[in-house]
């Protein structure tokens, strides 16, 4: 018996929204481990939710419709970004739907909206935090798209599902164009999830925050469907560096029982990248906002060495 | 009726407005409506004769009996000069509809009928360059729209600041004609035609031209197109005049006079030298790169919202170039496919720009006639007071932003593939350099959107900064929102339907060259769009958007079961006073830490003086800052020409004693000269 490939798109799609707050938990549960602290336990982001979408919501007089239709842009478009990735199945009929390029501005229409939303109420917050934000990302994209080119160069592909098979399929080896690659794409993953070198995603110090700068008028149910389009973005980015750079265990057959061992393998990678993440973000300390250039460029330098390295070496 | 029959109806209905409107300019109330309908409806057939023209492939060929005994006027609409009719035709129309709203604002402060008849010229010069099919009415064509152009952007003509840009304007203007005209005579002159022969288009197709000549007729081309659509480092003169004009002109200009710059590089390139070397293309290419990252940049940087969207059209010239160089390039290699695919973006983006660039100066237009400002800085908050045009303006940014599912993106995203294609490449560098410009492009991409974030956000978001009270400012009137909802309506149809778009412009590339992509891009069927293969890239937008709406919808249905109370309050301050406009952050502000990373890019200069009270030295109680930011080029390029050409005249100059036997002399020395040579 094999599942209907709507069955796996709506699994993957469940997935993503139910599983991503776990996976926020146990990455700030294996964080306080790191730092000697007691955890509030895997389940802390669920009840966060639940208790956001129960509270009233609180907005300021000269908020306009920008800033109350953007929670939805930014839920709807993530999920949609989601459903894109292949995570337990090569066979998803969205994948086609937009490829590695559409889904980077997936995300760049979340984050252009989130900022338009921090400068609606004309907080200096808010204008500091789109400020910033903007500043990141521009210098991010071009680097996270040099990091997937080489993939997608290496697969003559930029379709997903395509690099997926491609790569899965010339089996393991160690390639330099992409070993390098993929630390760039750490590095930007980093930056545009906001986690540690770039911005602290626990701080609401003014000087220091970035994205919670955006967000910070935001209450009730439109903050909890931003928490958790975040956490689906944090996911989403795991699942899409495993789908790129380790893409090993994602296509198969569409059997329930290989479908389920499929995903337990996926879970697994997404634990031991989450503890990866959390070694560097505790190793490291955040850095002055006119530090970051250097460290996007250099991200950049690495994804354009991953891309050479492919035209000479491969 | 043939198409040509009906561009040309089109083109004479036009002219004939023209002559007609002084007539009417007593009546001003009358003659705006009247004149800017009949612009309406010349600017449809024509777009109307320019589909028909792409969709069958006609290529209809005419001589007209007009013209010099010997110089007849030749036209032709063959599929290129159709899609680019479309192009000038489908925003002329939307423009001319806004105008019935905006010119009136005009009335009762200065005459307008200048106004009109300079923007009917100006449209039928442009159809008449797309038409021309010679080198004699292709040049009197272009002067038609030079000329007729610089007269709107002295519109205004009480400001220096508009004169000096005028000025500078028809300097470029004809810095270019001339290069043009050099490109013709280089081409006329080898096709071995004797006499007048050689002028015609025709003509210059047949002949095969040595690639020295060659390059010598692109080059001086390239150069003379360039300067005209505002490629770096030709630019300076477009961020001046196109916000010096009346916006609905500003909106043509930038929207789709660049376009016939384009066009005439794509007519040069591809139709009338046809044989050209890689490197050509590499030249396109590495221009458009240029421009594409520098225009953005400098567009970061401007806090007047006319100027800002003038640079934008900078940028975009040069994604357009990109996707053109890649096309010769693929061209050179002999990969039509390829090449198509290039030259089908790169189009695309023409079309998408004429669309999006002319939403965004048509809003900036609205905002201006709403609080006659154009300071981003002093505006602000005004989404509450102009909701219309503030959400048509957000689709302009969404779509120039290059943000599916609008149709920046998809023009951009088929010149990303068109670059990742690079591997097909025969030569090495090539094949390593190309992707570079991938990186490139997603700056630009990005950079775009952090820089509408600014303009939307300063303008239309936050609260009122200006001095005029805000209850004053009324939202703009039917007809300026009924040009701008077209036009967005547009920017969304060909972000969800490119297949049907590329399907239509298809016959445009193989007829230059024999390559096509549509039975590629529409393999899936019409809601996929996959260029080149179904295996190398999709996309979806239809599936999107669709997408999207579904699980917003759902969202916002299952948040809304159980009803919440919304409770609207004031601002938190942190305790401290109340929160003023000025606390909010400016265009300025948000734009430091990119002038902080690319600072090395401007010429920037930073003042901050602290002012105390007379006898309170050690008291500062004012702080002022003076930014300047400064285009580059003015230092590198411009002041150098200008200072040459000065000392040139000063040096010239000397021969002008001032006394009458000197001059009497000169004429006696040259006419000795003549006869020693003539004789």
């Amino acid at each position: 018996m094999t599942l209907h490939w709507m069955a796996i798109e709506l699994i993957q799609l469940l997935m993503i929204l139910f599983l991503s707050p776990a996976f926020a938990g146990w990455v700030k549960v294996v964080k306080c481990r790191l730092q000697g602290r007691t955890s509030p336990g895997v389940l802390q982001p669920y009840r966060d939710i639940a208790r956001l979408l129960k509270k009233d919501v609180v907005l300021a007089e000269n908020a306009s419709w920008v800033f109350r239709v953007t929670p939805y842009i930014v839920f709807g478009v993530t999920v949609m970004a989601g459903g894109v990735i292949p995570l337990i199945s090569v066979d998803l009929p969205l994948c086609a739907t937009a490829d590695i390029i559409a889904l980077v501005m997936l995300f760049a229409i979340v984050r252009f909206f989130t900022a338009l939303a921090g400068m609606d109420i004309g907080t200096a917050f808010g204008g500091m935090g789109a400020s910033r934000e903007m500043m990141i990302s521009s210098l991010a994209e071009p680097a996270m798209l040099m990091a997937v080119f080489t993939v997608s160069l290496a697969s003559s592909s930029t379709s997903l599902t395509q690099m997926v098979t491609v790569m899965s399929e010339k089996g393991f080896m160690i390639r330099p164009s992409l070993a390098f690659s993929l630390i760039a794409f750490i590095l930007i993953a980093l930056a545009e999830t906001g986690r540690v070198p770039v911005d602290n995603p626990a701080t609401h110090l003014e000087l220091t925050m970035i994205h919670e700068a955006m967000i910070l008028e935001y209450s009730g149910r439109y903050l909890a469907l931003i928490e958790w389009a975040g956490m689906m973005k944090l996911a989403i980015y795991f699942s899409l560096g495993i789908a790129a750079f380790l893409p090993w265990g994602i296509a198969g057959s569409a059997e329930p029982l290989a479908l389920a061992l499929r995903t337990l393998f996926f879970v697994a990678k997404l634990m031991v990248g989450g503890v990866v993440m959390v070694l560097i973000e505790t190793g490291l300390a955040k850095m002055r906002i006119f530090r970051l250039p250097d460290y996007l460029g250099s991200a950049f330098l690495l994804a354009t060495l991953g891309m050479i390295a492919f035209f000479i070496l491969e | 009726m043939p198409p040509l029959d009906v561009a040309g109806f089109s083109v004479l209905f036009l002219l004939g407005s023209a002559l007609l409107a002084p007539l009417l300019s007593r009546y001003e109330r009358l003659l705006i409506p009247a004149a800017f309908s009949s612009a309406t409806l010349a600017s449809l057939t024509a777009t109307y004769a320019g589909f028909a023209a792409v969709a069958t492939g006609s290529n209809g060929a005419a001589t007209l009996a007009m013209g010099l005994p010997l110089l007849p006027f030749n036209i032709r609409l063959d599929p290129l000069a159709g899609f680019f009719l479309v192009v000038v035709g489908i925003l002329s129309a939307f423009v001319s509809i806004y105008s019935i709203g905006y010119v009136r604002g005009y009335l009762g402060k200065r005459p307008v009928t200048g106004l009109v008849v300079f923007y009917l010229l100006f449209l039928a010069g442009m159809f008449l360059v797309v038409l021309a099919d010679d080198a004699y009415f292709f040049l009197l064509a272009w002067e038609l729209m030079a000329a007729s152009s610089y007269f709107l952007v002295m519109y205004e003509d009480e400001r220096a600041a508009n004169r000096r840009a005028a000025f500078l304007y028809l300097l470029v203007a004809h810095v270019g004609a001339i290069a043009i005209l050099l490109s013709f005579g280089v081409m006329a002159g080898l096709t071995g035609a004797g006499g007048f022969e050689g002028y015609t288009f025709d003509a210059m197709r047949s002949a095969r031209l040595s690639p020295g000549w060659g390059a010598a007729a692109f080059f001086l081309a390239f150069f003379g197109f360039a300067a005209k659509a505002g490629v770096i480092p030709f630019h300076v003169w477009l961020p001046e005049a196109h916000p010096a004009a009346p916006s609905n002109v500003s909106a043509l200009m930038s929207g789709v006079m660049l376009k016939t710059a384009i066009y005439g590089m794509m007519r040069v390139a591809f139709d009338l030298i046809r044989d050209f070397p890689w490197w050509w293309g590499g030249v396109v290419l590495v221009f458009g790169l240029v421009s594409a990252v520098l225009g953005v940049l400098y567009a970061l940087m401007q806090h007047d919202l006319k100027r800002l969207l003038a640079y934008h059209s900078v940028e975009n010239i040069g994604i357009i170039m990109i996707g053109l160089g890649l096309a010769m390039i693929f061209t050179s290699f002999h990969l039509p496919v390829l090449a198509a695919l290039a030259f089908v973006a790169s189009l695309y983006h023409c079309l998408n720009h004429a669309l999006f660039k002319g939403l965004l100066f048509m809003g900036a237009g609205a905002v201006i006639h709403a609080t006659h400002e154009r300071n981003m800085e002093e505006m602000g908050g005004l989404i509450h007071q102009l909701p219309w045009t503030s959400a048509l303006f957000l689709v302009g940014c969404v779509s120039i932003s290059g943000l599916p599912p609008f149709n920046g993106f998809v023009s951009e995203w088929l010149t990303f593939q068109a670059l990742l294609l690079s591997p097909a490449l025969p030569h090495p560098l090539l094949k390593l350099l190309v992707p570079l410009g991938a990186a490139l492009l997603a700056l630009t991409g990005a950079l775009a959107a952090a820089c509408f974030v600014k303009a939307f956000g300063v303008t239309f978001l936050g609260s009122w900064r200006g001095h005029r009270r805000k209850e004053q400012i009324r939202e703009v009137g039917i007809p300026m929102r009924l040009g701008m909802l077209l036009a967005a309506g547009c920017c969304l149809a060909l972000g969800v339907f490119p297949t049907l778009v590329i399907d239509w412009i298809d016959l445009v590339p193989r007829q230059l060259f024999g390559g096509e992509i549509a039975a590629s891009a529409g393999g899936y069927g019409w809601l996929w769009l996959t260029p080149y293969s179904p295996e190398r890239a999709s996309y979806s937008a239809p599936v999107v958007l669709l997408g999207i709406i579904s699980v917003v919808a759902v969202t916002f249905l299952l948040l809304h079961v159980r009803r919440v109370a919304i409770r609207r309050t004031p601002l938190w301050d942190c305790g401290f006073e109340k929160i003023t406009p000025s606390m909010q952050y400016t265009a300025t502000s948000f734009a430091m830490p990119f002038r902080r990373i690319f600072g090395f890019l401007f010429a920037i200069r930073q003042q901050v003086e602290l002012v105390s009270p007379q006898n309170h030295p050690e008291m500062a109680d004012t702080l002022n800052y003076r930014l300047r930011v400064r285009d580059r080029f003015w230092g590198w390029l411009y002041e150098p020409l200008s200072e040459l050409a000065f000392w040139c005249a000063r040096r010239a100059g000397r021969l002008q004693t001032g006394r009458i036997q000197t001059y009497l002399l000169y004429s006696f020395g040259t006419l000795i000269v003549l006869l020693v040579f003539l004789g």
